[in-house]
């Protein structure tokens, strides 16, 4: 006995036009939607905010749920730079290089009260908050801070990206 | 890990100096001249195997410009499981005192270390370059007279980012 399986119709019987081969849609909605479920954050870990990283990235708050758990190991594949901890005035030069090798588009998060302003390193050593040398999207403050306050910067950060205009082809493409 | 009295003495006699307890440390303080002969005699003569800290005090505003930096070294007697301190005070004109690089290898990093914080020249370490700090960086931060906040940037600043 056999029955046949109900399938469903690609296209319609007799019609020329295909039914589901195309919809419309913003460029920059489209694009923007792709890129914020996809983050791949570089971490830039220098210290202890490290261990907050770790939680947050692992299976109880677990990152992957936004895109973002997949940490690229070059600069180069990644989107988002994280900076995590403090950063001193000797480190500096290699933060900045590793910005500059991150190919368009990229984020930076400063994840801790360090990396957002030097905390209470206040002192010779330390750089003042990382926005001195590059530009930083998101501050996430605390000491170190609770994951939920990272999902939350994430969050934040998706939400930008969403209603963002992203250039594909420039001008002299 | 109170030193024993007769010990004490021992040391005492051969560096030709008082030794004082400290928190039940012995502290020896000699002249700068006497430095590298008192930690031959440490080392060689009372087993005295390991260096553990080469650091300094800047004794500015508390003591003449010719006894401001206070050098201080911590040894430790591995077969008594006993420490000593030994102390000499260099002037603020040249804070010069012997390295202890041919005795104890461990003295080369942190010899480094002290010249980059307070400027003390060890004389006979051949590689005094910074170690903590940077090339470039001028100054001595550990140093009172070093104000707390200036920073000496290796990357110059962003447009508008305040506070140089």
């Amino acid at each position: 006995m056999t029955t046949a399986r109900p399938t469903i119709p690609i296209r319609a019987e007799g019609a020329k036009v295909p039914t589901f081969d195309y919809f419309t849609t913003k460029k920059d909605e489209l694009v923007g939607w792709a890129r914020k479920f996809s983050i791949f954050p570089y971490p830039f870990v220098t210290a202890c905010c490290g261990m907050e990283f770790m939680s947050v990235s692992s299976t109880i708050y677990d990152t992957d749920r936004f895109g973002a758990a997949l940490p690229r190991f070059t600069p180069r594949q990644s989107d988002l730079l994280m900076v995590v901890g403090t950063v001193s005035h000797k480190q500096a030069p290699v933060l900045k290089r590793i910005y500059e090798q991150m190919c368009e588009p990229k984020w930076v998060m400063a994840f801790g009260v360090c990396a957002t302003s030097g905390g209470f390193y206040d002192n010779y050593a330390v750089l003042q908050g990382i926005d001195k040398i590059i530009p930083v999207d998101i501050y996430v403050p605390g000491c170190p801070p609770r994951p939920e306050m990272v999902i939350d910067a994430i969050m934040k950060l998706q939400e930008r990206i969403g209603r963002d205009h992203h250039v594909i082809v420039k001008g002299d493409f | 890990m109170n030193i024993d009295t007769t010990l004490g003495q021992r040391i005492g006699g051969d560096l030709g100096v008082e030794l004082s307890l400290s928190h039940g440390m012995p502290v020896a303080k000699v002249e700068p001249v006497q430095v590298l002969v008192a930690a031959t005699a440490l080392r060689d003569r009372h087993g005295f195997d390991m260096l553990l800290d080469v650091t300094a005090v800047d004794w500015l505003g508390h003591a003449s410009a010719a006894e401001r930096f206070e050098v201080i070294w911590h040894f430790f007697c591995t077969a008594r499981q006993q420490r000593l301190r030994l102390k000499t005070r260099v002037p603020e004109a040249d804070p010069a005192v012997a390295s202890l690089v041919g005795l104890y290898g461990s003295a080369a990093f942190m010899e480094r270390e002290c010249h980059d914080m307070f400027g003390i020249r060890f004389v006979g370490n051949a590689d005094l370059r910074p170690i903590l700090l940077y090339e470039g960086f001028s100054g001595h931060p550990l140093r009172k007279d070093y104000a707390k906040q200036h920073e000496q940037p290796l990357v110059p600043y962003r447009e508008g980012a305040c506070r140089a």
